[in-house]
């Protein structure tokens, strides 16, 4: 399983990209491979509040589906238009084309790094 | 720890992520589901089911005991022929749902699910007393694979001298796979066209092998329970724990047609599935289109247009074929009809939806 060094990471398999007050965000590889294909993806609307630890949206597999929490509190920026009509780079490039929304990050929730998210997922 | 089955160590070569199933470690998929869901509708796919239950009756009563272990009758069967029955309780309520192979006159093998195999056995032995007729569990003995798709016949014709022309739906055949002994049967849980094939344990790996290398140019792939569960969803064959329970009767499950309210002697559960056919049942299986994108899933509730709840999913998942949600429900009688429009709980949303006929997917033959 991937897990880039430069990333951040939730105990949820969510991922987060900081970049000064603004962080992408989206599940991890661990996640995308343990559900299976993603066939639909439910994100925040741009302009919406998240909260760090809150659902915030869906990942729908044809055999399951789990809740999207957000690693941080702000306002939703962007959300990856792609992944309405084709979720598929959420298995095939989770961390790249697979992203799924960027927040203006006023608070930041529990996170680790990779080194313990790993740890965690090896666990 | 799960059970391995004989062919665990071509699936790990072959990279399948493992779920454990029934007490069985069983490939969940290889690479992709969805490729291999549209695999087995296009082209083909090959599937382990060894953890499937077998059980064998032998003896000069075989068939009457059979008559009187299940719903339908078995002792009619023509050598050969396989039939799809359900062994219940004395009130009706469903143990399992089975299929049943006539191999010879006195001999018939049963194949029950992973997960109640143990509980059909059980049910076998202790209806078998008087019965010149034994039970025998050969869970073990059997290893089983599917291979199934619109090319399955062309790929397997070439590996075995069984007329496969001439091996109609829901027939089996004795012969060789690969050069080695097997059942090879007409039947399959996927809604397509396909066998299904018997064998030792011990003769597994080189079936498996003969089987991928002659479908390789015919687009056959393994495939995993992943997608044996859309495949058996989009055809609308139930499935025991969602669709088929103690709780529920055939006639629930819109399978009131297997019982054999006519064959000769008493059965178990008769007179519970005679007084069940004589008035129409309170709820029964549909199927649902639901709106948007949003797949209904086991468990959740069903409401008609004033919020009422008049039923419950019983399984729900994105169809690969149709690219809409699609689930299995039970619904008041009321509001089963097909055009219903209903109402599904989906995780606090309500999301409407329609009652539709079943199956979802029916292949064109």
């Amino acid at each position: 399983m991937s897990v880039p060094t430069e990333l951040l990471y939730t105990a949820e398999h969510e991922w987060l990209r900081v970049d000064g007050d603004s962080a992408t965000i989206g599940i991890t590889d661990h996640a995308a491979s343990a559900l299976g294909d993603v066939v639909y993806v439910d994100l925040p609307s741009v302009g919406s509040a998240v909260t760090a630890g809150e659902p915030c949206g869906e990942v729908e597999s044809t055999k399951s589906v789990s809740d999207l929490y957000s690693p941080v509190t702000g306002e939703v920026t962007a959300v990856n238009e792609a992944l309405a009509d084709d979720p598929s780079a959420v298995n095939t490039d989770p961390y790249g084309a697979g992203w799924m929304f960027t927040v203006a990050v006023t608070a930041t929730g529990e996170t680790m790094d990779a080194a313990a998210y790993s740890a965690l997922i090896e666990g | 720890m799960a059970k391995p089955t004989a062919l665990y160590d071509v699936h790990a070569a072959l990279g399948a992520q493992f779920t454990d199933f029934a007490g069985w470690s069983m490939p969940l998929r290889y690479g992709s589901e969805l490729a291999e869901h549209h695999a087995v509708r296009q082209t083909a796919g090959l599937f382990d089911l060894s953890h499937m239950g077998e059980i064998e009756v032998t003896g000069p009563q075989a068939g009457q005991f059979l008559d009187y272990a299940v719903v339908s009758a078995i002792s009619v069967l023509a050598v050969g022929k396989a039939k799809y029955t359900m062994i219940c309780r004395e009130d009706g309520g469903i143990l399992d749902d089975l299929i049943v192979y006539r191999l010879a006159d006195e001999h018939f093998l049963v194949v029950a699910n992973a997960s109640n195999a143990q509980v059909v056995l059980r049910a076998l032995q202790e209806r078998v007393g008087g019965y010149d007729a034994q039970v025998l569990d050969r869970c073990d003995d059997w290893s089983l694979l599917a291979i199934q798709g619109p090319n399955a016949a062309s790929i397997l014709s070439p590996l075995t001298e069984v007329d496969l022309p001439g091996l109609a739906y829901y027939t089996i055949a004795t012969g060789t796979v690969a050069g080695r002994s097997a059942y090879l049967a007409r039947t399959g849980y996927t809604g397509e066209d396909g066998f299904e094939i018997f064998c030792s344990p011990a003769d597994a790996p080189a079936i498996w092998a003969a089987v991928s290398a002659a479908g390789a140019d015919q687009g056959l792939i393994p495939c995993g329970l992943a997608c044996r569960d859309s495949l058996r969803l989009e055809a609308a064959m139930p499935l025991y724990g969602n669709e088929l329970s103690v709780e529920l009767t055939p006639h629930e499950a819109g399978l009131g047609r297997i019982v054999g309210l006519k064959k000769a002697g008493d059965f178990v559960g008769k007179a519970a599935l005679a007084e069940r056919a004589t008035h129409p049942v309170a709820r029964i299986r549909v199927g649902l289109h639901p709106e948007g994108r949003r797949a209904p899933r086991s468990g959740y509730p069903v409401l008609d247009a004033d919020g009422t709840v008049v039923g419950t999913v019983t399984s729900g998942a994105p169809s690969p074929t149709l690219g809409h949600p699609i689930a299995m429900a039970y619904v008041d009688t009321a509001h089963s009809e097909p055009g219903t429009e209903l109402v599904v709980d989906v995780r606090g949303t309500r999301v409407p939806a329609t009652v539709v006929s079943l199956p979802f997917y029916a292949r064109t033959r």
